[in-house]
């Protein structure tokens, strides 16, 4: 048995956000909807970032809420193109960074980062090629992925980040079909795939386990993807104060794990040592989910045990010495 | 002095981007524009460039990085073609509204489908009204001039806006050329370096492409219509100052012959240069014919071209088209040219042609036909509403 270092703060940040920077760089005052996870994941991650950083938005719901011309709830650079296209124009902002700085124009000692927050239809679905392409091509920049599980900012359309089973305005419970007709694209893996340097999951409901890792993306030099779980009442029917609730219950349930993967060596940053709980307790007070026969619960709960297993089988393989001496990790 | 060498025009462009120094390059292959981001990568390779080259995975990418790379005070270059600007339109769109001041170069090619390798205009005039200014080089020295002096119009502060160079794919890219090419020294001050007012800076925090509500919205594409009619005045003085220094004069509204002839052929890119040996051979016979060619596409020059064609001499303008507008009047450039002259009671005869898509050669006697079409409808008094395709199998 692989004994693995697990994070404190993973654990206590659960209580502990007010350790937490104080300086606000994402303020108040945009127009985000009540109980709003993503916000909330945003504010956390600029915290973690600082004011050195350049925010990069894909078109979305955090950029509607943001930005309504002449406001701007952004207190760094901050720039919006389109929809697709966020991870292309952090890499043309990378590129330029990197050449000003050779060339003398930016001070080569300024250490800036390139922070892109873009949702998960912008991610899984219309941005993957992009995100490939700035990923396999290792442009220093962070890609943050706030899943809200759905295309919310048209009114909640199904994405193929939409988990199985869900309620969407596209993928609707009717007589004959039963929400979301496919498995949740796995995101995170395909990042990993990509042999970048760093990859994690992260829910704002443990906001010092957030900072951390997208502190951590910024001290590896290289692209990183971190995705965060992004709990949207609107969407899912519930009440805004349930969020940080339901985002804690995506990890406990093993529905969303908490994990990361620096050069390819996988931990599980917070583990429940008493086993997870049935997924019907995450499952059971979303209206998006009401419709769900035990059936399909049952499907579901198999393939969340299976992942969680095969995230604990990676995790033990790749911290065995006999690999980590190999692959120099 | 500059040295005058054959050249590849493709290699010729990539060229008039080193000397401009370049910081980015974002590009993405397509023929018949490969050429030019191959040498351009090589000498990024070799040292001789000091740049970043992003070997995009779509020509949307590559769009879209030169506009992030532009915003963030690096001066960006890319090139493409036909499907890859069709495909970065989006953007293409957005750059312009967004004051990024990126140079594309633009080999002309059709688009698809069927598809086709070679050059028309179809790919440009599907760009018509995307807000870049549009220049056309008619051979391979314009090119190469026009897109150096491109970063200094697009770059300056009253303009801030992107600019395309157009060149046909193929007559022009592939082809050597003698070309005048300047070393370092003499241009010398003529391109100042790339100052972006309101660059992506951490000590100045500025928002770009905040959500436009209906209450800003029209205001904010009053302002952009308004800087590329402005532009004109930076693009003249630009041409003038390149004229003075290095003996090239370039005009929005170029003629040939047009000062005492009956019928002028209206062209756009290498097209001009071959209507004007038709009109020489042509003028041994007693042919009283010339040639226009609109070179600044975007902004229009709407009074260049009156005084161009209402000369008191040209009394038909047969506008030829290297594209289609479908279900429309067929010719853009014919429409165009016959609603800028629309209000003049002194205005000649306009008739459109198309010919040369998708890499057709246009013939000699093809040209003549276009003149005589020209005279045809003059004797007839009769202008056909719609262009007329030349050189068509039936």
């Amino acid at each position: 048995m692989i004994e693995v270092k697990r994070p404190k703060e993973g654990f206590l940040s659960v209580f502990a956000y007010r350790m937490a920077p104080k300086e606000e760089l994402f303020t108040r005052g945009h127009r985000a909807c009540q109980g709003c996870a993503a916000a909330l994941g945003l504010r956390l991650a600029m915290k973690a970032a600082g004011r050195n950083t350049i925010v990069v938005n894909a078109t979305g719901c955090m950029e509607i809420v943001s930005s309504p011309y002449p406001y701007t709830s952004w207190a760094v650079p901050w720039i919006h193109v389109a929809f697709e296209n966020a991870a292309a124009v952090a890499s043309g902002i990378e590129s330029a960074i990197k050449v000003l700085k050779r060339k003398g124009r930016l001070d080569p000692s300024k250490k800036i980062n390139v922070l892109v927050f873009a949702g998960d239809g912008g991610t899984a679905d219309i941005g993957l090629q992009a995100l490939s392409g700035m990923m396999a091509r290792g442009h220093n920049v962070t890609y943050v992925c706030y899943d809200n599980e759905a295309y919310m900012n048209t009114g909640v359309q199904g994405s193929s980040a939409t988990p199985y089973g869900a309620h969407t305005t596209t993928t609707p419970a009717g007589k004959v079909k039963f929400g979301q007709g496919y498995w949740k694209k796995n995101l995170p893996e395909i990042a990993v795939a990509h042999g970048i340097p760093y990859v994690a999951t992260a829910c704002p409901s443990y906001p010092l386990d957030l900072i951390r890792k997208v502190k951590r993306s910024f001290e590896l030099e290289g692209p990183a993807y971190i995705h965060m779980f992004a709990v949207c009442p609107t969407g899912w029917g519930i009440p805004p104060a349930y969020a940080i609730k339901a985002g804690r219950l995506a990890a406990e349930t093993g529905v969303f794990p908490l994990y990361e993967v620096e050069h390819g060596r996988y931990r599980l940053t917070l583990d429940f040592e008493k086993g997870l709980k049935p997924v019907e307790e995450y499952l059971k007070f979303q209206r998006r989910f009401r419709h769900l026969t035990p059936e399909m619960i049952k499907l579901i709960q198999e393939r969340v045990s299976a992942e969680y297993t095969r995230l604990k089988i990676m995790e033990e393989t790749t911290n065995r010495p006999d690999y980590r001496s190999i692959a120099g990790i | 002095m500059a040295k005058r060498r054959g050249i590849e025009v493709s290699i010729a462009i990539a060229e008039a981007a080193a000397l401009a120094e370049v910081d980015v390059v974002s590009a993405y292959p397509i023929t018949p524009q490969t050429h030019i981001v191959e040498h351009l990568a090589e000498l990024v390779a070799n040292g001789e460039l000091n740049a970043e080259f992003i070997t995009v995975e779509s020509e949307h990418t590559a769009m879209s990085a030169a506009l992030g790379a532009s915003l963030a005070g690096a001066r960006a270059f890319t090139s493409t073609s036909s499907q890859g600007l069709a495909l970065m339109n989006e953007i293409v769109y957005i750059a312009s509204s967004m004051r990024a001041p990126v140079v594309m170069a633009l080999a002309n090619r059709s688009l698809s489908a069927p598809i086709s390798i070679w050059n028309d205009h179809s790919d440009v005039m599907n760009e018509r009204d995307t807000g870049w200014i549009s220049i056309f080089a008619n051979n391979g020295q314009e090119a190469y001039d026009l897109t150096f002096m491109a970063f200094k119009i697009g770059e300056h502060p009253d303009v801030l806006l992107p600019v395309m160079i157009n060149f046909d794919g193929f007559i022009l890219t592939h082809v050597v050329e003698p070309i005048y090419m300047f070393d370092k020294e003499e241009v010398e001050g003529f391109l100042p370096p790339y100052h972006h007012p309101y660059v992506l800076d951490p000590e100045r925090p500025v928002t770009h492409g905040p959500v436009g509500l209906p209450d800003i919205y029209t205001e904010a594409k009053k302002q952009q219509e308004e800087a590329i009619r402005n532009s004109r005045k930076v693009i003249d003085a630009v041409w003038k100052e390149f004229d003075e220094r290095f003996g090239r004069r370039y005009n929005a509204v170029e003629t040939y012959k047009a000062d005492d002839a009956e019928v002028v052929l209206v062209t756009q890119g290498s097209v001009t240069e071959a209507a004007q040996v038709v009109v020489d051979e042509m003028r041994k016979q007693g042919r009283k014919w010339g040639v226009v060619e609109i070179r600044l596409w975007r902004p229009f020059p709407f009074e260049d071209l009156k005084k161009a064609l209402c000369n008191g001499s040209i009394k038909c303008a047969v506008v030829l088209d290297r594209a289609i507008s479908f279900g429309g009047p067929l010719g853009i450039v014919m429409s165009e040219v016959r609603a800028a002259l629309y209000n003049l009671s002194d205005r000649p005869m306009v008739v459109g042609v198309t010919a040369g898509l998708g890499g057709r050669d246009i013939r000699f006697d093809e040209y003549v036909r276009m003149f005589e079409l020209g005279e045809e409808c003059l004797k007839e008094e009769k202008e056909p509403d719609r262009v007329i395709i030349v050189g068509l199998r039936e």
